[in-house]
């Protein structure tokens, strides 16, 4: 079977319809989850499966694709879809987030600010963020139509009793628009900041759970908390060790058995372009010769 | 307002319940049942297993729909209302305790937590306070302050039940229903619920409708009494008056099956 | 204060083959401020009955029992329960009270219910005690576990806890000893001194002849036997 055989992008155009119906509605009233008929695909579910039916129904032949993984390119999720996506679709690809017109994202966004024009499509899990108080979907509707969202901060005090603070530190539950509470999918709560205001339109995909909603550009998006326990995106107190960077989100590495580590970005088109343009970290070393 | 002022000061009734009616298909649930609560009145509904009292009492919580007849709280027709203001009242006005207190608990939540929800749902915000108010109806209910931060999974069935109260009573609601609230318990424990919910209801000027089979429960704690049979009310007034001298050949049978300790 | 008339009852047995008892019928008294009424006649007269009427315990068949402003045997029990707590005060034979509830706040519990702080409330209610009395080591029981007597001088402490300007006393001296119906026969002398109206039985013919300013003989309103 050769890859003419299949439709651009993979999904049957009435499926893609489907999709951008459903997006449409979600970006109509922002932060709803709207409901939609999730396609089986050929991964399994929480493989991302919503992500790349949202990602298959926004694509033109002129799009210029960048998927990414906790914020890598290279790590083997980001690989598979986005070869997915060279094979059904001929799209062109990119790992720069400047370059890119579609993003698509598993739980990191790009610390490149992102422009007006540009779609970032996220991959999510459970995109109800009430459902692990309330485990009834026909009361967490109801309280979705009803604003009833007392429960959400139920949550966050049990924390704060538990662990001394908002112990939430990723999938950090906001409120769009004042009415709508969101889950913005497995995203670290440092990120949360850049939800707001973005001039890119944010989609947000759950397959498994056969969920969309949406961002469009210049939302207003806060993260919930107390008064006197405000919000804090939190990250580790490190500089990146390649690159230098202060306030980018860092993984860190575990580099031998004797407790040695290092903190690098977590966006790997962030770190190389700073490398690129001469920053370095403490651990920054020259690329050895013969590698591109 | 003292208690005994707000009684005698509003001649508005706080409920108003005119031919209320259930049924379910052929049988009858609830049967044109009218009455009258005013502010501060403890009315006692009471009947055996079938004789429709927790129809009645759900059709009046909002939890079922009544076939006919009118409610009117505070004035306002309750079955007019949306959904969404119904909600509203259950958060606010109205607070209902159930038989099993698992049925009005989050057993997953702290008992902070629990109390503190109806606050978090009203837009309090401030963390401290809100703990600072559960820490305080805790100790109201006789709950050992230090254990806010269990969950009620691990309290016995009487510390339940005074959880799911002080969990409804933290937003001084002005009408609360209970079913059986002392259904299950021991009876040393039973006493000391009465006593806990007469001193709120003195203190806080409660209306409370209480469903129960238990006419000792009542006697201690209902102003009012409603005895029903076969979905009817059969005779209403003062409890003691229908204890005492009852006219209706049912109620007269209920009283004097009660056994004597 | 107290005005009765035409009153009739009877009780209707409907599971012992709806037998019909009449126990009264065409009662008539009147009570006066600063007086106090005693209720006479042999057991099962209907003395007790009388007193229960006036209470809006029993229900009246017929006839209207004026108590100051309201009619008790046509008010709407929430006008009963507003005038039992300002108005109208009750000294029974047994002392009910919920089990848990120690003695001091059983005394204070007719003042709080009308308002008044609680300090204040207690000082009263520790002040009849006294008098009453009750040693101070027993006030923070319940008076579940007291001797008859005991329970019956917890019971007319409440009952004189509220100024009340109506009051009904049933056998209030009956299980005391001399002492303590000395205490009694003054607090309802003290009671008619400020102008409360009273209505009471008394088995004992000295606290009758002490307090009572006129005797009425209930088996005057007791109507005669069926053949």
């Amino acid at each position: 079977m050769n890859d003419q055989s299949y439709n651009f992008a993979y999904l049957d155009e009435q499926t893609k319809r489907m999709i951008r119906r459903a997006i449409l509605k979600g970006i109509a009233v922002p932060g709803y989850q709207v409901p939609f008929a999730s396609r089986e695909m050929p991964m399994p579910y929480g493989w991302g499966t919503g992500g790349v039916q949202v990602t298959a129904a926004c694509l033109t032949p002129e799009d210029r694709l960048k998927v990414i993984d906790q914020g890598a390119d290279d790590t083997t999720n980001a690989v598979s879809i986005r070869k997915f996506f060279q094979r059904t679709a001929g799209v062109a690809v990119t790992e720069k987030t400047t370059e890119a017109t579609l993003i698509q994202t598993r739980h990191r966004i790009p610390e490149t600010p992102l422009t007006e024009g540009q779609i970032l499509v996220y991959q999510v899990p459970i995109p109800e963020p009430l459902r692990f108080l309330e485990p009834r979907e026909t009361e967490t509707r109801k309280m979705h139509e009803l604003e009833e969202y007392g429960l959400m901060h139920v949550k966050l005090y049990e924390d704060i009793a538990r662990h001394g603070q908002i112990a939430t530190s990723y999938a950090y539950p906001v409120k769009v628009e004042g009415r709508y509470v969101m889950d913005p999918s497995p995203i670290p709560k440092f990120d949360n900041p850049k939800l707001t205001a973005n001039p890119a339109i944010q989609l947000f995909g759950a397959g498994r759970e056969q969920r969309i909603y949406a961002l469009p550009p210049y939302t207003e998006v806060v993260s919930l908390d107390f008064d006197d326990h405000p919000f804090q995106a939190s990250k580790a107190a490190h500089d990146c060790d390649l690159c230098g960077a202060r306030d980018s989100y860092l993984d860190e590495v575990i580099t031998d058995d004797a407790g040695g580590r290092m903190f690098v970005c977590s966006d790997t088109d962030f770190c190389a372009s700073r490398r690129a343009a001469g920053h370095k970290g403490r651990l920054w070393a020259p690329e050895p010769e013969g590698v591109e | 307002m003292t208690l005994m002022e707000k009684m005698v000061a509003t001649d508005q009734p706080l409920l108003k319940v005119e031919g209320l009616t259930k049924r379910y298909g052929p049988r009858i649930g609830c049967l044109d049942v009218s009455f009258d609560l005013y502010p501060g009145e403890v009315l006692g509904i009471v009947g055996e297993s079938g004789s429709g009292k927790s129809t009645l009492l759900s059709c009046l919580a909002g939890h079922q729909r009544a076939d006919l007849g009118r409610i009117a709280y505070d004035g306002r027709d309750l079955l007019a209302m949306s959904e969404t203001e119904r909600r509203r009242l259950g958060r606010t006005d109205w607070a209902y305790v159930h038989q099993n207190p698992r049925d009005g608990l989050r057993m997953g939540v702290s008992a902070g937590g629990n109390v503190g929800e109806r606050l978090m749902a009203v837009g309090a915000r401030h963390y401290g306070e809100i703990r600072g108010k559960a820490a305080d109806w805790l100790g109201r209910v006789e709950i050992a302050g230090d254990r806010i931060d269990d969950r009620p999974s691990a309290f016995s069935g009487g510390m339940q039940q005074r959880l799911q109260i002080a969990r409804n009573l933290v937003t001084s609601p002005r009408l609360v229903f209970m079913d059986e609230p002392t259904g299950g318990l021991d009876v040393s424990v039973q006493a000391r619920l009465l006593d806990l919910l007469r001193g709120l209801v003195r203190d806080m000027g409660l209306s409370v409708i209480i469903v129960t089979h238990d006419l000792a429960v009542v006697r201690l704690l209902a102003h009012r009494l409603m005895v029903m049979k076969d979905g009817r009310v059969v005779e209403q007034g003062l409890t003691d008056q229908v204890l005492d001298d009852p006219q209706h050949a049912y109620t007269q049978l209920l009283v004097s099956s009660v056994l004597q300790v | 204060m107290i005005r009765i008339e035409s009153l009739s009852k009877s009780f209707t047995l409907h599971n012992q083959g709806s037998t019909v008892i009449p126990v009264m019928a065409g009662a008539a008294l009147t009570v006066n401020p600063g007086e106090c009424i005693g209720l006479t006649g042999q057991s099962g007269a209907g003395k007790s009955t009388l007193m229960r009427m006036v209470w809006g315990n029993y229900l009246a068949a017929e006839g209207s029992i004026l108590v100051g402003e309201t009619d008790v045997a046509t008010a709407a029990p929430r006008q009963i329960i507003a005038l039992r707590r300002d108005t109208l005060g009750y000294v029974s034979q047994f002392l009910r009270v919920v089990p848990r509830v120690p003695t001091l706040d059983v005394v204070a519990e007719p003042l709080l219910a009308l308002g008044t702080p609680a300090p204040q409330a207690r000082d009263r209610a520790a002040d009849l005690l006294q008098r009453l009395n009750i040693p101070e080591r027993l006030w923070s029981l319940s008076p579940t576990t007291f001797s008859g007597g005991e329970q019956q001088r917890v019971n007319i402490a409440r009952g004189f806890a509220h100024a009340y300007p109506a009051l009904l006393l049933d056998e209030p001296t009956a299980s005391l000893d001399a002492a303590n119906r000395e205490v009694v026969l003054t607090l309802i002398e003290e009671a008619k001194a400020r102008g409360a109206a009273i209505l009471g039985i008394f088995h004992d013919e000295g606290a009758r002849g002490r307090v009572c300013d006129r005797l009425v003989d209930v088996t005057g309103f007791t109507p005669k036997a069926a053949a």
